[in-house]
């Protein structure tokens, strides 16, 4: 973003920050009161962060994080009626939507990085996971190298296809990239044959493997490309509300309240086909739960 | 020979048709309905005698028409809540959600070709009829409300049924907002249990028995108004 | 508003390193033609042959292009797409079926593509080349056979050379909402306009640049489709019809 956008948006910030005296509400916190409701935007299919069960429910590690979230906005409102709507959203849909005040969290599986801060804030981290792919064990692919002048695919709107496609062009690899619209129609293209290689976070890849119709056929990737920590999504420039999930969050971290959730969904039998991805907390993580940090640059997390 | 497992058609059934196909026609219903109304209305201001009412309809109605279903939904789905903080005044996007901004994008973009369908209705009512009006002391909307869009609307109701059917299978592009319309439903059956096959010969089965039971209907009904005339 | 105004983003490099933003929207129209033009190719052959059909007094010939005409005009373009593309390699044989799902990506998406849009545009070609010779008095059959011609050497002297005439303005609108259609395929992974300018809008977030100039793109085409129909009315109309131009001039 250049210096002239900057100045725009700082001088926003300014104005909605002038606006604040201590009983008044701005921004998202206003509109959250005035609506009398939340919209979280939630995943279709990012096991097991966000996304649906065969009740339809939505259902996630991320979702119980972001109810706790809204518990914390409706004690700082003093407004415990405040209602949660839930709108899905996909990879690529999601930055949008947040800009244009469709949903005010979004509670799923997303990357917090520096470029993205450009457009929208992020929460303490609640997850690190790193960017692999996944292949069909027959194939025997291992490294980037093997992927040459081969078919991938992966998912619209993610730092993983960004990563993906700027590698392609540094080092000519010469692969044709597919874009999916979302995980499962990616994963999809493995499956049915249509692409070699699917690169996404290997937490994603892990949930989608375990639950495919043959999970002995494919092999997650042993090299990481890069780190991903991934954040609950709000919007920019809103200080208050920005400090309310932020609090929320830290203390969800640091009090070790965040133990029985992780467990729940890391480390239990989760739905629709009960499987258990038997993931204990990476040291990374401890360090994070630990300390909760909101930061995009992915040295931090090493 | 692949193994297709069809019972998967079963086991979904309910899924695809209370969440997907009251989706799919909730939407249709609704577009069908204000797209028509709202068409009827830019009709009317095409055929009026005032430049500043024809030029924006004529402008209007030639835009939508010349770009593509997809674009139009990509457009209104990021673009409704910045205008609808512009003409309330909010510092922020108001919130739509994903079902709102569908209605209101088939809405404006099906108006525009029920207005040319309205606008040959119109014009197929002979002046006689309207002059007929003026003359026992009716004005303009009185005469239109009574005597011309009535009789245009009866002439029409083939046709108009016809763009119906055809907005009930445009339904299908919220597939890229991914709304749980009944395509969307099948879609999202199809990637979870990995049975492309099944749901989507499934969903093409449903929508032709729709569709097609829809426009003999339409046959029938044009051979009873036929008669009539 | 809180939106961040670039519009010279499309002279800055595209993601995948290949150019500007500009030349993938640029790629993204010339997809979006080629797509157009190959599948109007197969529906105008297909559809002026299943049109013929159905007003031939062969019953079988009629029931074949009606019963065509209604599978293809009831199923929606979208799921018409999705059959060729995910359904079809799966029902081949499977050497056939996967050197199908094999083919480099643009042609993975754009020969289903193609096919798809032809098949379901010449439904409606053939409802139109049926509405123009249905249009002809039926003396002109009946001409026909007075002179000695066979039924096809009728349709082929007589009948369709006024009938495609007659046929023009209608054709153009379908002309006009095939190129419309080449979008639905950007679902299939084919990378046409709309794809291009969703690309350009996934990775710069420049979201109204994007498709704003996508709008425009498909204006100036449409004008452009337009303006090249209604030169062809003007080339081939026959002295003496209604359309007629004279080349002189007006009188």
């Amino acid at each position: 973003m250049n210096l002239s956008s900057k100045i725009v948006l700082a001088s926003v910030a300014v104005t909605f920050a002038a606006g604040v005296c201590a009983q008044e509400l701005t921004g998202t916190l206003k509109k959250i009161k005035e609506s009398g409701s939340i919209t979280i935007g939630h995943r279709d299919s990012s096991i097991p962060f966000s996304y649906y069960d065969d009740k339809q429910q939505v259902i996630g590690y991320a979702m119980d994080i972001c109810m706790k979230v809204v518990d914390a906005v409706r004690t700082e409102l003093k407004a415990p009626g405040i209602k949660v709507v839930l709108n899905p959203v996909t990879s690529a849909t999601r930055i949008p939507l947040m800009a244009n005040g469709t949903i005010d969290l979004e509670c799923g599986s997303t990357t917090n990085s520096i470029d993205r801060q450009k457009q929208v804030a992020f929460t303490n981290t609640h997850f690190v996971t790193a960017n692999r792919f996944v292949s069909k064990k027959a194939d025997n692919f291992k490294t980037l190298a093997d992927l040459k002048g081969k078919t991938v695919v992966s998912t619209a709107g993610t730092t993983n296809i960004k990563w993906l496609t700027e590698e392609n062009a540094a080092k000519g690899l010469g692969m044709n990239i597919l874009t999916g619209k979302d995980h499962a129609e990616a994963f999809l293209m493995v499956e049915t044959g249509r692409a070699s290689a699917f690169f996404m976070d290997d937490i994603l890849l892990a949930s989608l493997v375990a639950g495919s119709k043959a999970p002995s056929d494919y092999v997650v990737g042993a090299e990481a490309y890069s780190i991903e920590p991934y954040g609950i999504m709000m919007r920019r420039d809103d200080p208050a509300f920005k400090k309310v999930v932020d609090n929320a969050t830290a203390t969800l971290y640091k009090s070790g309240a965040i133990a029985p959730i992780y467990a729940k969904w890391f480390q239990g039998k989760i739905p629709p086909k009960d499987i258990n991805l038997a993931l204990a907390p990476s040291p990374q993580l401890a360090r994070v739960f630990a300390n909760p940090t909101d930061s995009g640059d992915p040295a931090v997390y090493k | 020979m692949v193994d297709f497992d069809f019972d998967v058609i079963q086991r979904s059934f309910v899924y695809l048709f209370r969440e997907g196909m009251t989706f799919t026609l909730t939407l249709t219903a609704m577009a069908a309905a204000g797209g028509i109304i709202l068409g009827t209305l830019l009709a009317m201001m095409r055929l009026s005698s005032y430049k500043w009412l024809s030029l924006p309809a004529t402008a209007y109605v030639n835009l939508i028409r010349s770009i593509p279903l997809l674009l139009v939904i990509f457009w209104f789905y990021f673009l409704v809540p910045y205008i609808g903080a512009w003409i309330i005044g909010s510092p922020t996007p108001i919130k739509v959600g994903a079902f709102a901004s569908s209605v209101i994008t088939f809405t404006l973009f099906e108006a525009a070709y029920y207005s040319e369908i309205m606008r040959a209705g119109i014009q197929s009512i002979s002046r006689g009829q309207v002059s007929a009006g003026y003359a026992i002391g009716l004005n303009y909307w009185q005469t239109m409300g009574t005597i011309v869009l009535p009789q245009a609307f009866r002439n029409m109701v083939p046709i108009l049924l016809t763009q119906t059917i055809i907005l009930f299978q445009d339904t299908s592009l919220v597939y890229v907002l991914s709304l749980t319309d009944f395509l969307g439903a099948a879609s999202k059956v199809a990637q979870r249990d990995g049975r492309l096959v099944e749901m989507y010969i499934f969903a093409a089965l449903v929508y032709f028995v729709i569709s097609f039971g829809l426009s003999q209907l339409v046959k029938r009904l044009q051979h009873k108004i036929a008669i009539i005339r | 508003m809180n939106y961040n105004w670039n519009w010279k983003v499309f002279w800055d490099m595209a993601a995948d390193g290949t150019g500007t933003w500009g030349m993938t929207l640029f790629y993204g129209v010339l997809w979006s033609l080629a797509t157009a033009f190959c599948a109007g190719v197969i529906a105008f052959l297909l559809g002026s042959m299943l049109g013929v059909m159905r007003t031939t007094p062969n019953k079988w010939a009629v029931m074949i292009g009606n019963a065509y005409v209604e599978l293809f005009r009831n199923i929606p373009l979208l799921v018409q797409l999705f059959l060729w593309f995910f359904v079809l390699p799966e029902l081949l044989p499977k050497a056939l079926g996967t050197a199908i799902k094999q083919m480099p990506p643009p042609w993975a998406s754009f020969v289903p593509a193609v096919i798809g849009l032809g098949l379901f545009t010449a439904a409606r070609v053939s409802e139109q080349v049926k509405a123009g010779i249905q249009s002809l008095p039926r003396g002109q059959f009946m001409a026909g056979t007075a002179l000695g011609l066979t039924l096809p050497q009728s349709y082929r002297f007589v009948v369709l050379p006024m009938a495609f005439r007659v046929i023009l303005p209608p054709l153009t609108s379908e002309t006009m909402n095939l190129i419309k259609n080449t979008s639905v395929a950007l679902t299939i992974g084919l990378l046409e306009l709309t794809a291009a300018a969703r690309s350009l809008q996934e990775f710069t977030f420049q979201v109204f640049e994007a498709f704003t100039a996508a709008t425009l793109i498909y204006i100036a085409v449409n004008l452009g489709v337009v303006t090249l129909m209604r030169w062809l009315e003007k080339s081939v109309s026959v002295p003496g019809f209604i359309g007629h131009v004279p080349a002189g001039g007006a009188h």
